[in-house]
C-alpha cells in the first residue's frame, strides 16, 4: 500500500524553515567560535537532523543530500573531532540560505537550483579533508564523556520537542534504524543514552527497578519473590520494600497485594535482560527501570511498593522474610537502608520503609487515599530521568529559549496550550449561562426580572471575553518579525564595514498575525535605512569620540490599543536643513516658511525622496520611506521620526492591535448608519454660524478655534437623502488623516461601539471612501468610513469640475 | 418531476457498477433554477444557488450604480445585491411580496464569492442536458453575450441560461465602465 506523501510536504516545508531558523538563531548565538559550548552545536546538528531526516522520507534528495554533509561536519564538532572556525559558521550560513532557497522553491513546484549547492558540498568536503590530521589525538577521554552527558541533555529535550509535533514522528518513522533516538519517546532515549554512559564507564551498571504491582497479582501466581530471586542472579540487589500502603489489619485482603519496591540491582546485564524476568508481569504492574549514576542512593529514588501475601498467610512478617531473602542480607541490613531512608528525609512517604510491624498502623488504610502518595512517587521517580538538577536546569532553559525563537510559519498558527485552555474555560462558563438563561425561560414570570438581567450581564461578559481570548489565538509575539534582524545586521555591517551592535527589546509583545506579516517589510526598511544613512562608519565614531560599535534598538510595546515599535539607532541623525534642500531638489511640494521639525522630517515619507549621495544596494533608491509609510497606513497605524543631528534617530509606528476589531462611533445620515473610527474623531460640535466661512470659490470651511477646517456633508459625498442639509447647528464630526482636519457633517451621533470588520471587497469591490463593513446588534449592515480615502475623493470631485469649466 | 427525468440516466449509470452512487444524478449539473424577470425567463446552474430569500432593504453602498442594490447581512457574510432587471434592462423594479434574491455562490480556487440578485419571482427547477441548451444568436439583446450560456426550450418558452461566474464578475467589468 502507498501512501500519498505529498500531504505532508507542507508540514515538512513549514519545519524545515523552522528548523533553518533555529540553525541560524544559533549560528547567530556563536560570538566565538573556538569556544562554542556544545549546547549549541547540538541544537544546529539536531535542526540539521531534523531536516535531513522528514526530507529523506519525503523524497527531496536535494535537501536531504545537502544536509548530509553539513551534518557530517557538524558530528565532527559535536564529537570535539575539529574545532569550530569561523569560516565554517559562515559555511554554515550559507547553507542555511541555500536550503531556505531549496525549500522554497520546492513549495512552489519549481525545481531548485542546486549550483550553489555543489559549490557549498564542495567546500564542505574539502573542510572535512583538511581538518581531518588536525585531529586532536590527546584530547581527553573525560572530554569526550562530557560532550556525550550533554547531548544526553540536548537529545534528552529535543526528543521532547520532536514527539511534541506528531507529524514529525511519522515522518521519522520512516528512517533507519541508525535514526531511531528521534522517534522513540524521549524517556526511552534518556535510558538508551543512560545505556551508552553506562557503557562508556565499562562497569557494571546500577539500575533503579520500581516495582509496583496489582493487587491481584498473586492471584495470577506470579510470585515477587520469584522475580526478585532470579534478579538476584543477575547481580547484586538491594530491595526496599514499602508497606505505606498496606490497610488495618480488619481490612486486609489476605490475597491481594499492598507492598511495592524499590530494588537497586549491579549488573552487567541490559536492560533488556532486566526487563526479560518481568515479562510475565509487565501488565499488571507499574514498572521502570532506571539506570543511575554510581552515586545513587536508594533514599533519592522514589519508592517501589507491593503488597506480598504470600501463601496465605496474613503477610506482614512473611514478607518482610521474604524481601530480607531477596536481599540476600540480613535483617540487620535491611534496617538500616530503612533507617537511611528516613534519616535523609526521602520524600515523606518513602519514608515508611519501617519494621513490618509498625506499617500496620499506616493511616492509609483507605484505597482512594493511596493514590496520593503513589502519585507523587511516580513524579519523584520520573524526576531522576534528569540525573542532576543542574542537566534538567540547563535543559529547561535551553527548551524555554528555543519556544522563545520560535520559527516563522507560513500558514499556521502555533498556539499555546494556555489559550486554548483558557478557551474552553470559557466555553465552559458560555455553556453554564446558557443552560441557566434556557431554564429561567421555561417558566418565566415577572418576578425573575431581575435574574433574567443578570443572567444576561453574565452572558455578555462571557461573550466579550470569549472573543478577547479568541482573538489571542492570532496574536503571535513580535520576535517572529524581529528574528529575521540578527542575521541581516550581520551580513549588513559585513558589507558596510560598520560596526553595530543590535539589541532586541520587548519581544514578547503580542500582536495580530495579519498584522505582524505585513510590518515586517517596512521594519526592514527602517532597519537597513538606520545602517546605511545613520550609522556612521568606525573611524567617524571614534572621530567623534563615540563607540565604535554603532548601536540599533529594536523595541516594541504595547501603549493603550496601539502597538509601537521603535527602531533606533544613535547615529548621525537626519539634519532638517538636509531635507529641506533636498526637497527643493526634487521639486517635493513643501511649506517654505515650515519650521517645525516634525514637518520637516514628515518630508522623507514623501515618493522620490532619498538623502542617501549615492545610491547602495542596501538603500536609497528613493522608494523605501513612501513605501512604509504606505504599508503602515494600510494597516491603520501612522509612523513618526525623532531625531537629534550628531545623536540619532527614533522611527516609532504605531499600529492597531489586530484589524479585526474596531472602536468606532456610529452616525445616522438620512437613514444609513456609518461607522467612524474612533481614533481619528478629534471632536464632535455643533455648528456656529458665526464660525463658518466661504472662501477661494465656495470653499467652506469651520473656523475651530485656530483652525480653519473644511466641511464634508457625507450626504453629498455619498449621493445620498439627509434630513439636515442645513449648515447652521448641524452636527459636525472633526475627524483627523494624514495630519489633515475635516468636519463631516451627519445627521445624528449614536452609540460609540466595538464593531468587527467584515470585508466588502470578499464579495463585492472596494469602495473609495469605505473601509469595511460592519453588522449592527439588529443585523444590519453598516459602513466604515475610511477618512483619507474620503478625503481624497472630494478632493478629487471638487477637481474635475474645473478642469470642465 | 426530477425523478421521472432521471430515471433513465440512473439506469444508463447503472451498467457501471462503479458508478452507481445515487448522488450521481445530482452531481450532474444540469439543473437549472429557473426564474422571471419582467417577462423572460432565465435560467442559473442550481449547483450554483446557495438559498433564496425574501427581499429585505440593503444597506446603501454610496456611489454605486443604481442596479447595486447594496449589501445585507447573511450570518455574518457580507453580500452585495443587485437587482437583475436592472442590470439587464428588462422591466421597471417593483419591490413586491413575491420578490425575491436568489443568492449566488461560486467558488473560484480559494476564494469563495456569494451576491445576491433580485428577481421577480422564482419559477422552477428544468432539466437540460447539453444538446438541449443551444447557442444564443447575438442579436442586440440588452444582456450581454458574456452572461449568456445558452438558450433552451420550455414547452412554449424560451429560457436563457445564464453563465454564474461571469455573473458574479458583473461587478468588476460593469462598474469601470460607468466610471
Amino acid at each position: 500500500m502507498s501512501i500519498d506523501l505529498s500531504q505532508f510536504h507542507q508540514v515538512f516545508f513549514e519545519e524545515a524553515l523552522e528548523g533553518l531558523d533555529i540553525m541560524e538563531q544559533a549560528l547567530l548565538s556563536i560570538d566565538e567560535p573556538q569556544f562554542v559550548d556544545d549546547e549549541t552545536i547540538n541544537e544546529i546538528f539536531r535542526a540539521a537532523h531534523s531536516i535531513k531526516g522528514g526530507a529523506a522520507t519525503l523524497g527531496f534528495t536535494q535537501i536531504s543530500d545537502f544536509t548530509h554533509v553539513l551534518e557530517t561536519l557538524l558530528d565532527e564538532i559535536r564529537q570535539h573531532k575539529r574545532t569550530l572556525l569561523s569560516e565554517m559558521v559562515e559555511l554554515f550560513l550559507k547553507s542555511c540560505d541555500f536550503l531556505r532557497d531549496t525549500t522554497c522553491q520546492l513549495m512552489q513546484d519549481l525545481t531548485p537550483e542546486l549550483t550553489q549547492g555543489s559549490e557549498l558540498i564542495a567546500a564542505f568536503e574539502k573542510m572535512l579533508q583538511a581538518v581531518e590530521e588536525n585531529e586532536d589525538s590527546s584530547d581527553t577521554y573525560s572530554e569526550m564523556n562530557d560532550s556525550i552527558s550533554s547531548s544526553v541533555v540536548a537529545e534528552t529535550f529535543f526528543g521532547g520537542m520532536l514527539n511534541e509535533s506528531r507529524s514529525s514522528d511519522e515522518k521519522m518513522e520512516g528512517k533507519n534504524m541508525a535514526e531511531n533516538s528521534l522517534i522513540k519517546s524521549s524517556k526511552e532515549e534518556v535510558i538508551d543514552k543512560e545505556n551508552e554512559l553506562g557503557n562508556g564507564a565499562g562497569d557494571g551498571k546500577t539500575w533503579k527497578i520500581y516495582f509496583k504491582p496489582e493487587p491481584q497479582i498473586l492471584q495470577t501466581g506470579n510470585e515477587p519473590f520469584r522475580i526478585f530471586r532470579e534478579l538476584a542472579q543477575l547481580g547484586e540487589l538491594e530491595a526496599q520494600c514499602h508497606c505505606d500502603l498496606l490497610p488495618d489489619f480488619e481490612e486486609l485482603v489476605v490475597d491481594e497485594c499492598f507492598l511495592y519496591w524499590t530494588l537497586k540491582l549491579t549488573t552487567q546485564a541490559s536492560r533488556d535482560e532486566i526487563l526479560d524476568i518481568f515479562e510475565w508481569v509487565i501488565d499488571e504492574c507499574e514498572l521502570t527501570v532506571e539506570l543511575v549514576s554510581p552515586e545513587f542512593k536508594v533514599d533519592q529514588s522514589a519508592a517501589e511498593e507491593k503488597k506480598d501475601n504470600l501463601k496465605g498467610i496474613i503477610s506482614e512478617e512473611a514478607a518482610s522474610e521474604d524481601m530480607l531473602k531477596v536481599n540476600q542480607s540480613n535483617l540487620g541490613a535491611t534496617e538500616e537502608i530503612t533507617s537511611n531512608g528516613v534519616t535523609s528525609g526521602a520524600k515523606g512517604d518513602a519514608a515508611t520503609i519501617v519494621p513490618l510491624k509498625e506499617s500496620s498502623v499506616d493511616p492509609l488504610s483507605n484505597k482512594g487515599q493511596e493514590r496520593v502518595p503513589l502519585n507523587s512517587d511516580e513524579s519523584d521517580s520520573k524526576k531522576i530521568i534528569d540525573k542532576s538538577k543542574q542537566k534538567s536546569i540547563r535543559s529547561n532553559k535551553k527548551e524555554k529559549e528555543v519556544v522563545d525563537r520560535g520559527g516563522a510559519s507560513a500558514s499556521s498558527i502555533r498556539v499555546g496550550i494556555d489559550k486554548v485552555d483558557s478557551l474552553i474555560n470559557l466555553v465552559g462558563e458560555l455553556v453554564i449561562t446558557q443552560s441557566m438563561l434556557s431554564e429561567l425561560g421555561n417558566d418565566f414570570d415577572l418576578d425573575k426580572l431581575e435574574r433574567l438581567s443578570n443572567g444576561l450581564e453574565q452572558l455578555r461578559q462571557n461573550t466579550r471575553e470569549l472573543q478577547e481570548s479568541v482573538m489571542k489565538i492570532r496574536m503571535l509575539p513580535i520576535s517572529f518579525a524581529f528574528n529575521r534582524f540578527p542575521r541581516m545586521i550581520r551580513d549588513l555591517s559585513n558589507k558596510t564595514g560598520k560596526k553595530v551592535q543590535l539589541t532586541l527589546k520587548g519581544e514578547h509583545t503580542e500582536l495580530d498575525k495579519t498584522v505582524m506579516e505585513q510590518i515586517s517589510d517596512p521594519l526592514v526598511h527602517l532597519v537597513r535605512n538606520a545602517i546605511d544613512h545613520g550609522i556612521e562608519t568606525p573611524e567617524r565614531r571614534v572621530a567623534l569620540g563615540k563607540n565604535e560599535e554603532g548601536s540599533i534598538v529594536l523595541s516594541a510595546c504595547h501603549q493603550g490599543g496601539n502597538i509601537v515599535v521603535e527602531v533606533s539607532d544613535d547615529g548621525k541623525g537626519i539634519d532638517p536643513e538636509a531635507i529641506l534642500e533636498k526637497a527643493r531638489d526634487k521639486n517635493i511640494h513643501f511649506d517654505e516658511a515650515e519650521t517645525d521639525p516634525q514637518k520637516i522630517f514628515d518630508l522623507i515619507f514623501e515618493p522620490g525622496f532619498s538623502t542617501a549621495e549615492s545610491i547602495s544596494d542596501i538603500s536609497g533608491r528613493g522608494v523605501g520611506m513612501d513605501v512604509v509609510r504606505r504599508n503602515i497606513k494600510d494597516l491603520g497605524g501612522r509612523i513618526e521620526v525623532e531625531s537629534k543631528i550628531g545623536k540619532g534617530s527614533v522611527f516609532r509606528v504605531y499600529l492597531p492591535l489586530t484589524l479585526a476589531i474596531l472602536d468606532g462611533q456610529l452616525v445616522r445620515v438620512g437613514d444609513e448608519v456609518y461607522v467612524i473610527p474612533l481614533v481619528s474623531i478629534v471632536e464632535s460640535l455643533q455648528i456656529k454660524s458665526k464660525n463658518i466661512n466661504s472662501v477661494s470659490g465656495n470653499m467652506i470651511l469651520y473656523r475651530l478655534r485656530e483652525d480653519n477646517v473644511p466641511i464634508i456633508p457625507v450626504y453629498k459625498a455619498f449621493n445620498i437623502s439627509a434630513d439636515n442639509t442645513e449648515l447652521d447647528n448641524a452636527l459636525l464630526v472633526v475627524v483627523e488623516s494624514d495630519g489633515r482636519k475635516v468636519g463631516l457633517l451627519v445627521d445624528d451621533l449614536l452609540a460609540q461601539q466595538q464593531v468587527v470588520i467584515k470585508s466588502l471587497e470578499g464579495n463585492y469591490k472596494r469602495v473609495e471612501g469605505i473601509s469595511g463593513a460592519t453588522i449592527l446588534g439588529d443585523g444590519s449592515v453598516a459602513l466604515i468610513l475610511d477618512i483619507s480615502g474620503l478625503m481624497h475623493k472630494v478632493a478629487n470631485q471638487k477637481k474635475k469640475p474645473k478642469r470642465a469649466a | 418531476m426530477i425523478m421521472a427525468i432521471e430515471v433513465p440516466e440512473v439506469t444508463t449509470v447503472a451498467s457501471n457498477d462503479m458508478l452507481l452512487d445515487g448522488i450521481d444524478f445530482i452531481s450532474d449539473g444540469d439543473q437549472y433554477l429557473t426564474f422571471v424577470l419582467g417577462k423572460e425567463h432565465y435560467g442559473v446552474d442550481i449547483l450554483s444557488v446557495r438559498e433564496i430569500r425574501g427581499w429585505e432593504a440593503p444597506t446603501i453602498i454610496p456611489n454605486s450604480p443604481s442596479y447595486v442594490k447594496g449589501v445585507i447581512n447573511l450570518r455574518g457574510v457580507i453580500v452585495p445585491i443587485i437587482d437583475l432587471r436592472k442590470r439587464f434592462e428588462v422591466s421597471e423594479p417593483t419591490y413586491i411580496r413575491t420578490t425575491v434574491v436568489v443568492v449566488l455562490i461560486v467558488k473560484t480556487g480559494n476564494h469563495e464569492k456569494t451576491m445576491g440578485f433580485v428577481v421577480d419571482a422564482v419559477s422552477d427547477v428544468i432539466n437540460a442536458d447539453d444538446q438541449d441548451v443551444q447557442v444564443s444568436p447575438d442579436f442586440g439583446g440588452s444582456v450581454s453575450a458574456n452572461y449568456v450560456h445558452g438558450l433552451v426550450n420550455v414547452g412554449d418558452n424560451v429560457v436563457t441560461l445564464l453563465d454564474v461566474k461571469q455573473l458574479l464578475t458583473v461587478e468588476d467589468g460593469e462598474v469601470v465602465h460607468h466610471e
